[in-house]
């Protein structure tokens, strides 16, 4: 006969540690056959590439020297092109006695960048507002000059990294205010200004940008009596924040989209008025919704500055191609390859930091919600 | 003057798009007045109220609002506006600010009252709906039923002289009806003319001086709640009162 109790279970091994350095390992990057052969498949492949950044980038790079001549080692990057001349990338054509207005500049630059990044109590929300709007009228004092005493110097003589940041500032900084009118307008009652508003955006979105520069710059003069007078920087700038106003303006209209209609209500039924509801109801909501692809269309008019290249301005790519072309750098394609790698690396920071600021933006208004 | 309404519809019609509303409704509400209306979903219940404060716009007839009659003129709407408080079935909370911000913007930015004056007020209103504890809370960390006391409060802090109760307990879970049928029944024994958009039969029968039933755009029958909710008249009053009670 059975007996009616089953007897005592064997004791179990302990299980395997889940908990430590150990375990989370072995939780993250081998928890099957098959994770364990991707875990090491990748670290091959990360010692490899890893291995030759450092041997070419630091090892056996060139560091210094004034000619094609200081980079014998092929094997390695050729690093001295950039430290001879990264004042000409940095602050382009710009006089060199007025580098501390370039100067300036960067440093406001800095700080806006660091009011939108650190939280300053109850005052963040104006600082922030003060900052963008003051930080592009600083600029053109600084930069242009003309007025205050300082002396003038002509947008035409701007190059490099100062030249794309002041590109990318006239695109942002103008686009976002213009994107958001343009958005309002368009998702408006009043059949007249969202038809305009929608007109406006589908051409600029509609017409190639290297068709709008060119317009802008060679075709203008031709259209407008004294085109002529607008100075070429300035038509590149106005229709740089032109194209990108109307990407802008379907970021802004997807976040004003996403806000329910019973927000809307809700705010007339206590009696705000159009302008109220929008500004402390609406566009708060739709604004933080719009986020990731705000910065994502920031990202993009960042790298697209490099379109100007196109009629002749030498931004901090230009500017890098055009070095690339002294007789002095001419030599071994390791030279080439090293200011590519560079301008790449530049790029990247700046982009990367704005991706990482949309993703804070992201998990703060997570936990906000 | 208890007895001069404050609110006269007159033949009052809608279409959306082909579909037609709102048939001829005539109705007058009196000051202090307690209406219920209920009636099957799409029968135009909703956007009767509605057009008391013009988030809809009738197309034909008159609408009367404290004397003032709705046009498209925006200033007669503000003014309307300011006059009537209104609920909504989803809560419509600002989730951006805080629950005592959400009392304070539209005293603020609409009766122009001081901030910190607002402020004073919401938290007696806040109080008065048993929630004053939570006025830090953002509206998303607060449960249905306490959010719609928030908008409530929110609402009754414009000191409407009347408000508009849109099925304000058909999202909350059971156990939170209660909690919000309690604070109507307390503003209604305060005197509010209040038109409520609701099937809670027994605050129906507490609180409301007519019980109204509409279907398809048209008020079928009208009745002091106890001789409507016993024996309606209209077959199809019957007909609806047995589903509802069937559940």
């Amino acid at each position: 006969m059975e007996p009616a109790l089953k007897p005592f279970i064997e004791p179990q091994p302990p299980p395997l540690q889940s908990s430590g350095l150990i375990g989370w390992l072995r939780a993250n990057f081998f928890s099957s056959w098959f994770n364990t052969f991707v875990t090491l498949a990748l670290l091959w492949v990360i010692y490899q590439v890893g291995g030759f950044a450092i041997n070419w980038g630091i090892i056996n790079a060139n560091w210094v020297g004034d000619s094609a001549k200081s980079c014998p080692n092929i094997d390695g990057a050729c690093w001295a092109f950039v430290t001879e001349r990264w004042r000409l990338f940095v602050y382009g054509l710009y006089p060199q006695e007025l580098y501390w207005r370039v100067n300036v500049f960067y440093l406001l630059g800095a700080l806006t960048i660091i009011a939108f990044i650190f939280s300053f109590g109850p005052a963040t929300r104006k600082l922030r507002l003060t900052m963008f709007i003051g930080f592009p009228i600083a600029a053109y004092i600084f930069l242009v000059g003309g007025v205050f005493g300082l002396e003038h110097i002509t947008p035409e003589s701007f190059g490099g990294l100062l030249l794309t940041l002041v590109i990318a500032t006239v695109g942002i900084f103008g686009s976002i205010p213009l994107g958001l009118i343009l958005a309002l307008g368009r998702t408006s009652d009043l059949k007249v200004i969202s038809k305009v508003c929608t007109y406006f955006i589908e051409f600029w979105r509609g017409v190639p940008h290297i068709a709008v520069i060119v317009m802008f710059v060679a075709l203008l003069p031709i259209f407008i009596p004294d085109g002529n007078k607008i100075d070429i920087v300035v038509r590149a700038f106005i229709a740089f924040a032109a194209f990108n106003s109307a990407y802008m303006a379907e970021v802004f209209r997807g976040g004003l989209q996403s806000i329910p209609s019973g927000q809307f209500e809700a705010s007339k039924a206590i009696g705000l008025s159009y302008w109220k509801m929008m500004g402390y109801i609406i566009l708060p909501q739709a604004i933080r919704n719009s986020v990731p692809a705000l910065v994502n269309t920031c990202i993009s008019i960042f790298k697209e500055t490099t379109i100007v290249l196109l009629i002749g301005f030498s931004d901090f790519l230009g500017i890098i191609q055009l070095s690339l072309e002294d007789p002095k750098w001419l030599g071994p394609p390791h030279i080439f390859s090293s200011a590519y790698v560079f301008a790449a690396l530049i790029y990247f920071t700046f982009t990367y930091g704005m991706s990482k600021y949309s993703l804070r933006l992201e998990n703060r208004s997570n936990v906000a919600q | 003057m208890p007895d001069e309404p404050v609110i006269i519809f007159d033949k009052v019609n809608k279409w959306f798009g082909d579909f037609h509303v709102l048939r001829d409704i005539d109705l007058e509400v009196l000051r202090g007045e307690k209406i219920v209306i209920c009636g099957p979903s799409g029968s135009g219940k909703s956007t009767l109220i509605r057009c008391i404060n013009r988030l809809e716009e009738h197309q034909k007839g008159k609408i009367i609002v404290d004397g003032i009659e709705l046009t498209d003129d925006l200033k007669n709407i503000d003014s309307i506006r300011s006059e009537v408080g209104m609920v909504f079935q989803s809560f419509n909370l600002f989730p951006h600010i805080s629950v005592l911000e959400n009392l304070v913007i539209g005293q603020h930015l609409v009766r122009r009252m001081p901030k910190a004056d607002a402020e004073e007020v919401a938290m007696t209103y806040l109080e008065r709906v048993k929630i004053a504890d939570q006025a830090d809370k953002f509206p998303g960390q607060l449960s249905g039923g306490q959010q719609q006391r928030v908008a409530i409060a929110r609402s009754l802090c414009m000191k409407p002289r009347i408000m508009l109760f849109d099925e304000v307990t058909s999202a909350l879970d059971p156990e939170m009806v209660k909690e919000v049928l309690d604070v109507m029944i307390d503003l209604a024994r305060e005197g509010m003319t209040m038109l409520v958009v609701t099937h809670e039969m027994g605050f129906a029968r507490e609180v409301a001086d007519r019980v109204m039933f509409m279907d398809e755009g048209q008020i079928v029958e009208e009745n002091k709640p106890g001789p409507f909710f016993d024996a309606p008249r209209s077959d199809r009053a019957k007909l609806f009162l047995s589903q509802i009670l069937r559940q």
